[in-house]
């Protein structure tokens, strides 16, 4: 389990990752040298995999195309699904690769320049591999929400008053 | 038209609060670090509940205690929580918000010649609704020296045998105070010796970041003399919702209920049904909203002990009061200046009672951003001062 203060330390962490070590614990209360220890086990153990910046693509003028496929795998034996999915992971243009229940086996997300070069790539590179029998490919349209930020601002920040009691 | 108005209404003070806002209001991009609400929007799944309310045609009255499942939610909240005993049928009353709750308890129990006791500083309403009723209020003083705990000895200092009503407010605005079990124990005592009845305005217990709170009608023989109020404003960040509570003995709640039935008739049922929900779904956004607070908490305090300060450590509400006696000017003037030359806005410790004088409430409804430039600019202040 982890502790209250594992979990803020993790979460402040997950919200801006450049936030330093001071800020974070005069916010936690906790000292320097545990934060400094704690997180160096986290990225030893790999609880923290990355630090990266979060970006809305869109809004960078540059075009991004996305697209999430469903794929059907037949497993192989004494393997399963995991040879199948080692060798898709190698793929840059492969985004996620997620094992799932339900009516298909392996969810991916496929990032592309346009929706011709994802065609593509399924078309030729992911639906020839052996094993895999079927691909089903859903272009995402709009991102209003990812990884728990909101993208667009669907919502006003609501005025308050400046002094209240 | 002024003459229309009853001498004690011409002649009732305005808010300090009030004063300061209007001056506030005159300048443009003010940080404010002067609000005495939540910086979160309401939880969505309360809100979404108020909105499916609305979609389901519910925009009747309700009884005037309030919704009943609401009053058998708060029940088990409060005897889970705190552990109290209260007949959701009787002994709790559905207000708007505790300020509601605030007036009828004095009107309920005050007459013209009772005295009522007021820890100074407290929340600005308790004084001027014991006035509205006709009694006579008596201030407490408390002290940044005893972490601003209400003590017996001022207590008996401010004591008249016309005494019958004493209002607890912890964890207190302005200053952030909480007051433990141990501290609350003597005062217990000094209400039964003296027999008062208590009015505790306990809308910040949710908010308090050492031990755990202590409802005082939980206290040995507290409970048929006490009025436990609170609300959701602050908890869930339901400030303009407009709901809160009083839960209390039958027979004082029974005579709150007469007054509100007349004035209020109920409180408004989207609420009601929003407040349910908070109680029903909305403990993990609560316990969140408390974390975050607890991290701003952290970083106030260490600011204002950064720029030489003496800033006592506040353990609820999401306030802190440091003094400001090391800059030598009065509370309102620093406030003043403060605005005029850095342009953040904070409140004048005096507005909260005179034993305030000498201090300044800054709120931490604010993120982090807001707070960090806020506090490098009174710190910019702070230093031409001391200087
Ligand atoms: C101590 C205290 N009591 C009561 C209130 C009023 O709360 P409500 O919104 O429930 O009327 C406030 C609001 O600032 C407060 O600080």
């Amino acid at each position: 389990m982890l502790s209250t203060e594992d979990r803020q330390l993790l979460n402040l962490l997950s919200q801006d990752c450049r936030i330093s070590t001071e800020q974070l614990s005069v916010q936690t209360g906790l000292s320097v040298e545990y934060i400094n220890k704690r997180v160096k086990q986290w990225e030893e153990n790999k609880a923290i995999v990355q630090y990266h910046a979060h970006v809305n693509w869109e809004k960078t003028g540059e075009s991004q195309v996305a697209a999430l496929i469903e794929v059907k795998v037949l497993p192989q034996r004494g393997f399963g699904f995991d040879k199948i999915a080692k060798r898709l992971i190698k793929y840059p243009q492969i985004k996620t690769v997620f094992l799932m229940s339900g009516g298909y086996d392996l969810a991916l997300i496929i990032e592309g320049k346009s929706m011709q070069e994802v065609a593509l790539f399924v078309a030729e590179k992911l639906a020839t591999l052996e094993h895999i029998q079927s691909t089903a490919t859903h272009f995402v349209l709009r991102r209003y929400k990812q990884d728990g930020t909101e993208l667009m601002g669907m919502e006003e920040t609501p005025e308050r008053l400046v002094i209240s009691p | 038209m002024n003459k229309y108005l009853t001498p004690f209404v011409r002649e009732m003070p305005p808010s300090g609060i009030r004063k300061f806002f209007d001056l506030v209001s005159t300048m443009k991009d003010v940080i404010s670090l002067g609000v005495g609400e939540p910086d979160f929007v309401t939880p969505w799944t309360i809100r979404e509940t108020g909105i499916f309310s609305l979609e389901q045609g519910q925009t009747m009255y309700t009884s005037n205690a309030g919704l009943l499942q609401l009053r058998q939610e708060l029940s088990r909240y409060l005897s889970n929580a705190y552990g109290l005993d209260y007949n959701p049928n009787e002994e709790i009353l559905i207000t708007v918000g505790a300020s509601e709750a605030v007036d009828l308890v004095m009107r309920a129990i005050l007459s013209p010649r009772d005295v009522a006791l007021i820890p100074d500083p407290s929340y600005v309403a308790y004084g001027p609704c014991a006035a509205l009723a006709g009694a006579k209020v008596r201030y407490v003083p408390t002290r940044a020296e005893e972490d601003f705990r209400l003590r017996v000895k001022d207590l008996e200092n401010a004591y008249t045998p016309e005494a019958k009503l004493l209002v607890l407010s912890y964890p207190n605005n302005p200053t952030g105070a909480i007051m433990t079990r141990e501290d609350l124990l003597p005062i217990a005592k000094f209400v039964e010796e003296h027999d008062l009845l208590v009015l505790s305005d306990e809308i910040y217990s949710d908010l308090t970041y050492k031990g755990t709170h202590t409802a005082f009608a939980g206290l040995p023989g507290m409970r048929n003399r006490t009025l436990h109020l609170s609300g959701f404003s602050k908890a869930y960040a339901m400030t303009g919702w407009r709901v809160g509570y009083v839960a209390g003995h039958q027979d004082l709640i029974y005579g709150m209920t007469k007054i509100h039935q007349y004035t209020i008739l109920c409180a408004p049922i989207t609420a009601q049904y929003a407040a349910l929900d908070a109680l029903t779904s909305a403990s993990q956004s609560k316990s969140e909203m408390v974390n975050i607070y607890n991290q701003r908490r952290r970083l106030m305090v260490k600011g204002f002990r950064d720029m030489g300060l003496s800033c006592f450590e506040p353990l609820g509400a999401f306030y802190v009061f440091p003094s400001i006696s090391a800059t030598r000017l009065s509370s309102e003037v620093f406030c003043r200046e403060l605005l005029r030359e850095e342009n953040v806005a904070v409140v004048p410790g005096s507005v909260f009672g005179p034993s305030g004088e000498g201090h300044i409430r800054c709120s931490y409804a604010y993120s982090t951003e807001q707070i960090k430039n806020a506090l490098e600019r009174i710190s910019h202040f702070v230093q031409r001062r001391l200087n």
